[in-house]
């Protein structure tokens, strides 16, 4: 992500030092069994196709090798038709990891986008946005998606990273406008503003590299979403069948009765890919969490009181530091929000 | 205005983009979706062609808000005109007999493993470091997990496996359905592995966020003053500390649910189990419009209808909230 933002020898833009030596061995262990776990995945994408012993669409067709347990030949053994299952998993992680990238860049510069144009404009567009991404956010997105996939006559791999991205955005956007909330109000915001700087500089080198972890963790969400929901449609059919990702891979498995037939060597390598792919994303993430919330970190420092464990409590708890002003449109339209509830009870419990 | 008026309102706007979305889709897409369905059927009576064209608006009868409309006003009456690939049968048919098969499984596993996973979260949380805690990064291995890859291996090791529960459907074959115990016995039997499947890949995510919320709490300063009061750990446990982490993890609940049922639908089709995610599969691989359609609407109602039953919850759960209701 830091390689995308603009660093000058802005004070401002200081935050990211990730190439301090021993960055690495300070990050918790969740987080480097999670980066191990998707580099290897990244470098199987990446030489995967090219060291793939096979075509992963060849039929082969000798009877004997229709359905082949695994053995030295066919690493993963061969599907129904003769085809190479490693070959298949090779190229297919190429796919979905391609697939789920280009949807995570998009929907996280939406994300962006949205979250900090809303924090900044304020009042009535804020909250019309807010709502916008609330809608989103309830209406479930599966169902959708292949509502609107389902009824394109082509469905190639462009429509998908299309429609995933379009609805992709509302989680990361909600994080990110509550974020940019509470850093727009912050001091070194309001000595920008006094030095005369114009309000596009003041977001792009002061606020967005501030929220550059934040920003980090809605990509590594956002891209667990799009290998989900990728695989999912592919799983049931709606997806370029003719390419082969997991997805497909797991389609074809499925449409051709693998299991029935127990070729378990044919549906377990792809569904594993995903499932370690998903938990290396899972782990990185709660990896960024911890290094952001020290207390969620494990209990090496934690206290016995009691006959229990007690985790060193914080001195100064964080409150929200947003003091909303809202106009009176605007005050009406945020009353509809769930958070309406928390915020108008915080208010009246300080009066 | 009430708060649970004003999250109806809200609702209610949310429905109507749903709606509004599901209108325009066929008639935003290229190509012509009706000739495309009937050379797709050839059984189709030429009758069908002026009703699928009313349906999804290709040959434009009327202006586009007089379609709106009245497709407006058949989603009211829950006409969702008939179904393709089995002709003359109603779409509305179609989804009465699937929905109660999907609403009693989904409903229930989601419920329990919502509560199971925000038990355990609890302990977790409290025991920050200890015995549970430690197991929490193979949980987040389950969490990852594909629910239909999940269900995959399950009815591999279970059903084909060790033959311990049947290979899918809703009940044995030559059951008829009906209120006697032959058939609710064999049909609690064939849900018990998909609840299974979504009880055990959702738990993980309920407890880790519980977990997450309690850790926090505990170290509040008035968890602390309990504690030093020398009250009972239960009480300190639920009444002061879990009491509070509670209302996150039903926001947090109410937001996933739309993420737990699609994910609940995509694994019916693994299991052959006969409700809505098994007829949407049909619906996509004969592409049968109308019905997908009217499961998208259906599946949307049913979240927000949840969401709505969530933020009463919320409300009832929070004393403030109770409070300010009250006045």
């Amino acid at each position: 992500m830091t390689a995308v933002l603009p660093i000058t020898a802005d004070a401002a833009a200081l935050p990211i030092q990730d190439a301090r030596p021993g960055r690495w061995r300070r990050m918790p262990p969740k987080a480097k069994v999670g980066a191990v776990l998707l580099v290897v995945f990244i470098l199987a994408g990446i030489i995967g196709p090219l060291v793939a012993p096979y075509d992963p669409s060849f039929q082969n067709p000798s009877p004997a090798l229709s359905l082949r347990a695994p053995y030295g030949a066919h690493l993963l053994g061969t599907t129904q038709s003769g085809q190479d299952v490693l070959s298949q998993l090779l190229v297919g992680i190429r796919l979905t990891l391609e697939l789920a990238f280009i949807v995570g860049v998009v929907a996280t510069a939406l994300s962006v986008i949205v979250g900090v144009t809303s924090a900044f404009l304020g009042g009535v567009w804020d909250e019309v946005l807010s709502l916008l991404s609330n809608v989103f956010l309830v209406i479930p997105a599966l169902p959708l998606l292949i509502v609107l996939l389902g009824s394109l006559q082509t469905r190639g791999q462009t429509a998908t990273i299309v429609v995933l991205s379009a609805l992709g955005w509302p989680w990361g956007a909600r994080v990110i406008r509550a974020q940019t909330l509470a850093i727009r109000n912050r001091d070194f915001i309001a000595a920008a503003r006094e030095t005369g700087e114009k309000t596009w500089r003041i977001i792009s080198f002061e606020i967005v590299p501030n929220e550059v972890s934040l920003i980090a963790a809605s990509f590594v969400n956002t891209v667990l979403y799009a290998i989900g929901a990728s695989v999912a449609l592919a799983f049931i059919g709606v997806a370029n069948l003719n390419a082969w990702s997991l997805g497909t891979m797991l389609y074809w498995a499925q449409s051709q009765q693998a299991l029935e037939l127990g070729a378990w060597w044919w549906f377990v390598p792809p569904g594993l890919a995903v499932a370690f792919i998903g938990a290396g994303l899972v782990l990185l993430n709660t990896g960024i969490d911890e290094l952001g919330n020290p207390r969620l970190r494990d209990a090496t420092s934690a206290s016995r009181i009691a006959g229990h464990w007690l985790p060193p409590a914080d001195p100064t708890p964080v409150l929200a530091e947003v003091s909303q002003h809202r106009g009176k449109l605007a005050g009406f339209l945020h009353s509809f929000s769930r958070s309406s509830l928390l915020d108008e009870t915080e208010r009246a419990g300080h009066r | 205005m009430s708060f649970i008026v004003r999250r109806l309102v809200f609702y209610i706007v949310a429905a109507w983009v749903a709606l509004t979305v599901n209108f325009f889709i066929p008639r935003a897409m290229p190509g012509n979706a009706v000739q495309a369905i009937m050379a797709k059927f050839p059984s189709l009576q030429p009758s069908a062609y002026k009703a699928l064209e009313a349906m999804l608006g290709v040959g434009h009868p009327g202006s586009i808000w007089s379609q709106y409309g009245s497709y407006l006003d058949d989603v009211f009456h829950f006409n969702f005109g008939t179904d393709v690939t089995q002709y003359p049968a109603p779409v509305s048919t179609l989804l009465a007999e699937t929905i109660p098969w999907t609403l009693v499984l989904v409903g229930s596993a989601t419920v329990i493993a919502f509560v199971v996973g925000t038990g355990l979260g609890i302990v977790a949380g409290w025991r920050h470091g200890g015995r549970l805690d430690r197991v929490l990064p193979g949980l987040m291995f389950l969490q990852a997990i594909p629910y239909f890859f999940f269900a995959l291996i399950l009815l591999e090791l279970f059903a084909a496996k060790l033959h311990v529960f049947p290979l899918g459907q809703g009940y044995a074959e030559g059951l008829v359905p009906g209120w006697h115990w032959d058939f609710i016995g064999s049909a609690i039997y064939h849900s018990l592995l998909p609840a299974l499947t979504i009880v055990l890949t959702s738990i993980a995510g309920w407890m880790l966020q519980m977990r997450n919320v309690m850790i926090t709490t505990v170290g509040e300063d008035y968890v602390i003053a309990a504690q030093a009061k020398g009250l009972h750990n239960r009480r300190v446990i639920f009444t002061y500390a879990a009491r509070n982490a509670i209302l996150p993890q039903l926001q947090g609940f109410a937001l996933a649910l739309g993420f737990v049922v699609s994910g609940a639908l995509i694994m019916e089709i693994v299991f052959s189990y006969p409700g809505i995610g098994l007829l949407l599969l049909t619906a996509v691989t004969s592409s049968d419009y109308p019905l997908m359609q009217a499961i998208f609407l259906v599946i949307t109602f049913a979240v927000l209808i949840a969401n709505m039953v969530v933020d009463v919850i919320i409300v009832l759960s929070d004393p403030r909230a109770r409070a300010r209701e009250a006045s």
